[in-house]
């Protein structure tokens, strides 16, 4: 079985919303896949589609090439964690995850190796209704973990994780893709996923925006913008806006100039003799890039496909 | 992009079939939730607690006259069961095999009827249906000893009955002096034949019995019986009131002809089963006169299975209580894993939705079978004990219907968890599930067996709603020659009891398959 989530020309429609509008990736072994896009871009629809728990008006979701509901102990092939809080809380978080496991064909012994591996190991033998939200999170990482699986979805991991929890969420992340394993990890706030995704798939409307690697995003979303930082504001806005570039006020001595290349404006400046402090090639940060992406779908519609 | 290896998990593949894997988690799924196992225990304490209350709060005491004494032990039929054994018998001896012959010329009786005028007894010219006069064998005089008769009776033409609970028809018609009636029993080893001829020349057989065990010198004679004029009438809220009033019959017979050893004296006479005033004279005695070759006979009471009193399943009355607790659990089982999404992280577990539906109700009737059952099979015996002690005798049973009762009450329990479970999953929602299933088992039985409905509408109930399933607790058959009122408030129900259960289980596979439906074609 290949380590793989496809997702292909999903259609769905609740009432009058249309959740899903064509949404089509390929999530690949190896990687943290980040899935990102504001509320109400269907990525948590997409996700019940491929998890078999909703059914698509059209298209199909396969899991290392089989569709989610015939697989015959799934959570050996597909790790989910969708909603930390569904738990019944009367029940400790062990018993909680030996239920799951006794339904996978596994045992108390591999209960405890992903209680360990999550780190809730001091807990287990608590009630699941005195959790914290981080630490329900880690039972629902645990739970994704208990078959070992090839792929992993997780739906808004870092929710209600402290600093610490998410640093160490981070590095879970990346170790488990570079086992090989297929991770797609769904958050809302970009920032989340820095430096633990290596590939993006940005979904807005119910479609994808954008489906790149994190590096090709911040060079497209860098554009050719130069970052300048002067005491002579006016004067440097005066000069460059004269040249039929456009320019941005970043703060009280930093302008962000669109259109001409950095050795331009350098030459520009000096000529017109305006002190200038920097010019460097302006980069966004993934935040930035990810707000262009999404500010406006429509814009980007061409792009993504 | 740069290419790895897909990962490969070192565990091992899944060992059990699917199925059994889903049972598996299912029940540590219930056992570990504090819900589940804590309403059964509930449900256990409620049948055992309450059947034992009720047994010790259950006395019963006699009187013969100031004095209380035990109430007297109903004599038992061959077959066990409680028997009311009550008739006047004129009989002689006979040693080996032999036979007897009588004409039956004409039959007649009174009936006590209420009061027309207070303190002035109201008698009137009728016979009950089932007065019967005839020839009779029994082993001996006391009462319960195996006996056949075959005899002619007032509205259902020939009968040839033995031992309490047995009864075939012959011909219809009733006797009068221009249709009188022979009648004929022959006894041959342990077979005793009764016949039945219009001339005495043209005989028919009514039936051939065996009485196993009939002793060599038994008792062969003539016999009459009358059971009480029962009357069920409306009462105000809807339920009926019965009533039972004493009625006699006197038969005349003639052209006897008894052959065999030992016979041929005068005849003894025995008012079996008569019960005595304080001055020692018989209450509502029977007769016998003899005539020229005529005899008249006068009976009152009745030859029949005791069908009334305290049966062994009132000691699990606790169950209706035990069942609210249970129903309960069933729902619970399902919508609590709906409140918190769970049933999400369930089917994500296990994506053949029906399965896993099918693995959680296995799982809850296993438990709630298990629970009930350990809880009825220590109340009844307990309880019947308790009930000795204190004086009351209930009817009884054979091991065999008592086993019945005991896992019967159990199964109704049971299944309809699983009735509650289904409703639960159909519904979604536990206060909908909980009272739709209350509706559908409980509210039916409370209505149909507490006599607040007529008869027939109680009847209906018992027969098409999930209450059918109680059926399976009847100890006590319903004889159609033994006469009573046999109502759903007497414990009798219209359905036989297996019949009535399978309609219980019926519902719960019913309402399984449409919540199976609806989370196959919902999204979850």
């Amino acid at each position: 079985m290949e380590a793989t989530i496809e997702v292909s020309g999903l259609r769905k429609r609740y009432g009058s919303k249309q959740a899903l509008d064509g949404m089509t990736f390929t999530v690949r072994p190896g990687h943290v896949t980040g899935f990102v896009g504001p509320n109400g871009a269907g990525k948590s629809t997409t996700m019940r589609v491929v998890l078999g728990l909703d059914a698509p008006d059209e298209g199909h979701a396969l899991v290392g090439g089989r569709p989610y509901a015939s697989l015959r102990t799934p959570l050996r092939h597909v790790g989910a964690l969708l909603d930390a809080a569904a738990l019944q809380p009367g029940r400790t978080g062990r018993h909680h995850l030996l239920w799951l496991a006794h339904s996978q064909g596994l045992g108390a012994r591999r209960v405890d190796e992903v209680l360990e591996l999550t780190g809730l190991g001091p807990a287990a033998h608590r009630r699941a209704g005195g959790y914290s939200l981080g630490m329900r999170q880690r039972l629902g990482v645990a739970a994704a973990m208990l078959g070992d699986p090839p792929v992993l979805l997780l739906d808004e991991p870092f929710n209600g994780l402290d600093p610490e929890g998410i640093v160490w969420m981070r590095g879970f992340l990346r170790a488990l893709a570079a086992e090989g394993r297929a991770v797609l990890v769904s958050s809302h706030l970009m920032s989340e996923l820095e430096d633990t995704a290596g590939h993006l798939v940005v979904a807005g409307r119910g479609r994808v925006l954008a489906d790149t690697s994190v590096a090709d995003l911040i060079a497209r979303a860098s554009g050719g913008r130069v970052r300048l930082r002067t005491t002579a504001r006016e004067a440097a806005m005066r000069a460059l806006a004269e040249a039929g570039a456009t320019v941005t006020v970043q703060d009280r001595e930093t302008l962000t100039v669109d259109g001409l290349a950095a050795e331009q404006v350098v030459r520009l400046l000096t000529a017109r003799e305006v002190p200038f402090a920097e010019v460097a090639a302006h980069r966004a940060t993934l935040e930035a890039a990810y707000l262009d992406l999404t500010r406006d779908a429509v814009e980007y519609r061409g792009a993504a496909r | 992009m740069t290419a790895t290896a897909p990962y490969r998990s070192p565990l091992g593949t899944a060992g059990r079939d699917g199925f059994a894997r889903l049972v598996h988690a299912e029940w540590t799924k219930f056992r570990t939730a504090p819900g589940g196992p804590a309403g059964l225990v509930l449900a256990a304490l409620l049948v055992v607690g309450l059947g034992l209350l009720s047994a010790a709060g259950s006395h019963a005491s006699c009187s013969k006259g100031p004095v209380e004494v035990p109430c007297p032990v109903p004599p038992r039929g061959p077959g066990g069961e409680a028997v009311e054994d009550h008739f006047f018998f004129a009989h002689q001896p006979l040693r080996g095999d032999g036979s007897i012959t009588v004409r039956v010329s004409a039959m007649s009786g009174r009936i006590r009827l209420p009061d027309a005028v207070p303190g002035v007894r109201n008698v009137a010219t009728a016979m009950t249906p089932w007065a019967r006069a005839g020839l009779m064998i029994k082993a001996s005089t006391r009462q319960g000893a195996s006996y056949a008769a075959v005899m002619v009776t007032a509205e259902h033409g020939v009968r040839m009955q033995h031992d309490f609970t047995e009864d075939v028809a012959g011909l219809p018609g009733k006797v009068t002096p221009s249709t009188p009636r022979w009648l004929r029993l022959t006894r041959t080893g342990d077979t005793v034949t009764g016949e039945e001829s219009a001339d005495g020349v043209r005989w028919t057989k009514v039936a051939a019995v065996r009485l196993p065990g009939l002793p060599a010198q038994a008792r062969v004679g003539l016999f009459a019986a009358s059971p009480g004029d029962v009357r069920v009438t409306g009462n105000a809220v809807g339920g009926s009131t019965v009533t039972s009033r004493f009625s006699e019959v006197t038969a005349v017979m003639d052209r006897l002809d008894v052959r065999g050893a030992g016979t041929g004296g005068a005849f003894a006479l025995d008012d079996i089963g008569v019960s005595y005033e304080l001055d020692g004279s018989p209450h509502h005695p029977g007769g016998f006169r003899e005539s020229g070759g005529t005899y008249t006979i006068t009976g009152v009471g009745d030859i029949a299975p005791l069908t009334v009193g305290s049966t062994v399943e009132n000691t699990l009355a606790g169950a209706m209580f035990a069942l609210v607790a249970v129903i309960v659990v069933g729902v619970l089982s399902v919508t609590a894993e709906y409140r918190r999404g769970l049933v999400r992280t369930t089917l994500l577990a296990s994506p053949r939705r029906g399965r896993v539906l099918v693995a959680k109700a296995v799982v809850v009737l296993a438990a709630t079978f298990a629970g009930s059952l350990a809880a009825t099979a220590v109340t009844l015996p307990l309880a019947k004990r308790v009930l000795a002690g204190n004086g009351v005798h209930l009817l009884p049973v054979s091991a065999l219907t008592e086993l019945r009762v005991v896992a019967g009450v159990a199964g109704v329990l049971a299944v309809s968890a699983v009735l509650a479970l289904a409703f639960g999953a159909l519904l979604r929602r536990g206060a909908a599930a909980v009272i739709a299933a209350v509706a559908a088992v409980l509210v039916p039985y409370v209505l149909a067996t507490t006599s607040v409905l007529p008869e027939p509408v109680a009847d209906w109930l018992l027969r098409v709603t999930p209450a059918a399933g109680f059926a399976v607790q009847q100890s006590i058959p319903e004889y159609p020659q033994v006469v009573g009122h046999h109502a759903p408030a007497g414990g009798f129900y219209p359905l036989p009891p297996w019949a009535g259960f399978a309609v219980l289980c019926g519902y719960a596979a019913l309402v399984l398959a449409l919540a199976v439906r609806r989370l196959n074609r919902e999204d979850a």
